[in-house]
């Protein structure tokens, strides 16, 4: 017998021990469950991450831009106003008002970790006979590669930008075969026209936009929509991406320009983002429940079944207090040891789906993220939700009136 | 006069009170007990025997009456206090022994000093040693008590009974389930524990020849002591 033992510990853990069968069961119970949690969680904040880095590194998290250019209606005098049809201007592209200080205003903000300035356009990209409306992008590569990590996307070639330099999609340069090293002739709208030299190919997994992207130097842009000096967008990231939405408002309520966040232009991704982080704590929760429901059950069963002992124990003095104790014990020590078995289960099921599970392009599908506070946070979940368990079998086994339980 | 340990004053215990099935068990019991006495208490089944014993040794409470445990009312007490008090003063001796099967016939017998205390202590698995020598079964002290015969266990309740050094020891039938041989045994047992250090006995009992061997005997008849 342990002498750094209580007394409630020595009787709740040779009452486990005793009914072995019982206790190895319910134990594989936790640990499935507090397994599932843990996989469950891992793979979904691994899934959420990788997802979450796919889209933020291919795009702005806020964007700024020239606000709608509207008609204003026309007035006869003092409070009087044409009886006329209103009728939406079409959108000019057109430069964003003092971006510098703009630009400024934003690196200025603590929110604020990127700044780039860019312009963008449509220009004809021409390939001997072939020929594709492609969207030009004009960027600061410095301070862009911050922001959109193109880098990261180039499948050939490099990320190397001069005033003669061009990256474009893979599936654009498949439809005009072209290569790295290849030159592309760009006609603008305008009539300005430019030939590059392509240097890198990237690939940010969308057909789509494989086919109309293009990035060139923001001079180069800049000389080709015919917009020298000017900017069509300030593209921007932020410390936490989940504010993107109120600081965009924020900006937009400061300064002349409309901010768009990553959260509003990816309505449908962040709603599907959200709706897995609700499942997944939905499931949590029913498995955790599972897990209560499932020690109280045991718990219940041993009070029934130790009933004569429990009378004993009163008949010899121990309080209601100790008995209620015994089964507290139990049930933190069940949830405890299901929670040790569970998170390795958890860690290494997450780690052999993590070499299973696969992209079409062959990379990992999710990040293996294995974090320590995971398996801490778990564990205390885990024991908190055996003692919650036990307390209802507890509290019966503390109120047995001895003559009962010892009469059977 | 010899000091008493015991004393009931017209105690009566009902069932189902206000209830058609209100059933009056005891009736107006009046009993003493001095310290150091051997009481048998015989009667036939249903008689009350155990109720009154259950009420003695604090596991149950009386409908009325007063019932003093060394000249303190109990009435006055509180859960707690009762509780220490049982603890304490009385010890129990049941007759399907009722040991606690995941513990050895040593740690039995510590169980009540370590409810007690708290904490396990070399004094107390001392005790218990010496205990289980005083009942001749010192070699089965690590012995897990399904793994001994029934006058054996049942010797390791009396041991249990007297780990805290009880003034009273109530033992409830606790030959009804044991051979002759081993009903006799764990009787003298007792008696001699009685002889030894002075403590109370109060057996209940159908063997009217073990009856006998106390110092008195008391007869409870429908819930009355027949004078």
């Amino acid at each position: 017998m342990n002498r750094w033992l209580p007394f409630e510990w020595i009787a709740a853990v040779r009452f486990l021990r005793e009914g072995r069968l019982q206790t190895i069961f319910i134990i594989g119970g936790i640990s499935i469950g507090v397994g599932v949690i843990v996989f469950m969680s891992a793979m979904l904040a691994g899934l959420e991450a990788n997802f979450i880095k796919r889209v933020l590194t291919s795009q702005p998290q806020i964007q700024l831009l020239t606000r709608d250019q509207i008609a204003r209606p026309l007035r006869n005098g003092a409070h009087e106003v044409e009886d006329a049809v209103v009728q939406r201007p079409s959108q000019r592209v057109i430069s964003i008002d003092q971006w510098p200080k703009i630009r400024s205003q934003m690196l200025a903000m603590s929110e604020v970790t990127a700044v780039s300035p860019t312009i963008a356009g449509s220009v004809l990209a021409v390939r001997g006979d072939a020929s594709r409306a492609v969207t030009l992008t004009g960027i600061e590569p410095d301070s862009y590669f911050n922001i959109v990590r193109v880098p990261d996307y180039i499948t050939v070639g490099e990320a190397r930008l001069t005033s003669e330099d061009i990256i474009i999609g893979i599936e654009l340069a498949k439809n005009l075969g072209a290569t790295v090293g290849d030159k592309l002739n760009l006609q603008a709208a305008g009539g300005a026209n430019r030939v590059l030299t392509i240097t890198g190919l990237v690939d940010f997994g969308n057909k789509g936009v494989n086919q109309r992207t293009t990035f060139v130097a923001l001079r180069t842009g800049q000389s080709l929509l015919g917009m020298i000096g000017g900017v069509t967008t300030i593209d921007m990231t932020i410390k936490d991406i989940y504010a993107a939405e109120d600081i965009a408002q924020q900006i937009q309520a400061a300064t002349e320009v409309e901010a768009d966040s990553w959260i509003a232009t990816n309505a449908q991704f962040f709603t599907a983002v959200q709706a897995q982080a609700y499942t997944n704590t939905l499931i949590r929760l029913f498995v955790g429940l599972s897990v209560a429901f499932g020690i109280a059950a045991v718990l219940i069963v041993s009070v029934i079944q130790r009933s004569k002992e429990i009378g004993i124990l009163r008949a010899m003095g121990t309080s209601r207090g100790q008995i209620l104790r015994v089964f507290l014990v139990q049930g933190g020590v069940l949830g405890f040891v299901g929670s040790l078995f569970g998170a390795a289960l958890g860690a290494f099921a997450l780690v052999y789906w993590h070499a299973v599970a696969r992209q079409a392009d062959g990379t990992e599908l999710f990040p293996l993220i294995l974090e320590r506070s995971l398996f801490v946070y778990t564990a205390l979940l885990a024991t908190i939700t055996g003692l919650l368990a036990a307390m209802a079998p507890a509290v019966r086994a503390a109120k047995l009136d001895p003559v009962v339980a010892i009469r059977g | 006069m010899a000091e008493e340990i015991l004393k009931l004053e017209k105690v009566c215990k009902a069932y189902n009170i206000g209830l058609p099935t209100e059933t009056e068990v005891l009736h107006d019991i009046d009993l003493k007990l001095d310290h150091g006495e051997f009481l048998a208490l015989i009667g036939p089944s249903g008689s009350g025997k155990s109720t009154l014993l259950n009420i003695v040794g604090l596991l149950d409470q009386p409908t009325s009456g007063r019932l003093l445990i060394k000249g303190q009312d109990i009435a006055a007490l509180g859960d707690a206090e009762i509780t220490h008090l049982r603890g304490h003063t009385i010890g129990f001796v049941f007759q399907y022994h009722l040991l606690i099967s995941a513990f050895t016939a040593r740690e039995n017998v510590m169980m009540p000093m370590l409810a007690d205390r708290g904490f396990p202590s070399a004094e107390i698995e001392a005790r218990a040693d010496r205990l289980l020598a005083q009942v001749g079964l010192e070699k089965f002290a690590g012995n897990l008590a399904n793994n001994m015969s029934g006058g054996q266990q049942q010797r390791v309740a009396v041991a249990r009974a007297l780990a805290m050094n009880p003034d009273l020891v109530l033992a409830d039938e606790p030959t009804g389930n044991l051979d002759t041989k081993s009903a006799d045994a764990v009787f003298e047992l007792m008696r001699q524990v009685n002889r030894d250090s002075g403590t109370s006995f109060l057996l209940v009992t159908h063997n009217m020849d073990l009856a006998r061997r106390c110092d008195r005997i008391i007869e409870v008849v429908d819930g009355r002591i027949r004078a």
